[in-house]
């Protein structure tokens, strides 16, 4: 699923990269959604994209280490300037949305973007 | 070739930054993607250990030639009993580290499964080091 198609279907903002064609024409294949840093080290495989309520520069270090490449904020909450320049420097993509994790999830879930099933 | 990394036990903003150098690093040289995200993991997970738990220390890693050899060193607390630690689950994190998104008892177990060989050594009071080999093929 494109990223331009994700930020429609969750009304998101793009928070770095806004309005480029490179960032918009992502392709996210597989998602997952998670508060918990630890849990994404430890269960994440392959998903492109990370939907999170946390908001520091972990998030962006966890990314980079998963090699997740976009990672969309919940609630409406705004990462600081700081975790959205390690976000730039690192070229992870942000992207912020209003709605709660589980229904963002729900959303794109029912739409295709599928996560990882159980081993 | 071996990087040496000095890890701050109070800047918990600048945890991972190591694991973030040397991954770009091995990048840069060619290593196998899968050896690449192996050494991510399990490194980053170590780090954060050191932070979270060590209050702070130093990191070397080594690339030799058929294996990465990274290691930690803390003067923290100490673990009191190792196997447990190595539990999935087993966690001493105080409710401040869940809410940075850490303490799930899960960055031990989760090294051991992305490295060929851990060691941990550790004395209470004294410090903890945690040697990680990832073989490069
Ligand atoms: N460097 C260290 N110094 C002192 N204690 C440590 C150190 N590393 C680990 N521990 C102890 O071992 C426990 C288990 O570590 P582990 O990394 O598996 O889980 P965690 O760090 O608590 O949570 P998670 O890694 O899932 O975020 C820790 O809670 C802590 O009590
Ligand atoms: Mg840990």
């Amino acid at each position: 699923m494109l990223l331009k198609d994700i930020c429609q279907i969750l009304d998101a903002k793009v928070i770095t990269g806004e309005g480029s064609e490179a960032v918009e024409s992502i392709d996210i294949h597989m998602a997952c959604g998670c508060d918990l840093m630890s849990d994404v080290l430890a269960f994440v495989k392959d998903q492109a994209m990370l939907l999170t309520g946390l908001m520091n520069q972990q998030v962006i270090r966890t990314a980079e280490m998963m090699d997740i490449i976009a990672v969309c904020f919940v609630r409406g909450k705004l990462p600081a300037d700081e975790v959205v320049e390690l976000a730039k420097e690192r070229g992870i993509t942000l992207i912020a949305t209003k709605h709660p994790l589980y229904s963002a999830c729900g959303m794109l879930y029912d739409k295709g973007l599928r996560g990882r099933e159980h081993d | 070739m071996i990087k040496h990394y000095e890890i701050s036990g109070t800047d918990f903003a600048a945890a991972g930054e190591a694991s973030s150098d040397f991954k770009t690093m091995l990048k840069k040289i060619g290593v196998p993607p899968d050896v690449i995200r192996k050494v991510s993991i399990a490194m980053y997970e170590a780090e954060i250990n050191t932070v979270i738990h060590g209050q702070g220390g130093f990191c070397d890693a080594e690339i030799g030639p058929d294996s990465i050899v990274i290691t930690f060193t803390d003067h923290g607390p100490g673990i009191e009993d190792i196997e447990r630690a190595m539990c999935a689950g087993y966690s001493t994190a105080s409710d401040e580290i869940r809410d940075l998104g850490f303490g799930a008892g899960m960055g031990l177990p989760n090294i051991k499964k992305y490295t060929d060989d851990m060691k941990i050594e550790s004395e209470l009071g004294k410090g903890t080091t945690v040697v990680l080999t990832i073989k490069l093929f």
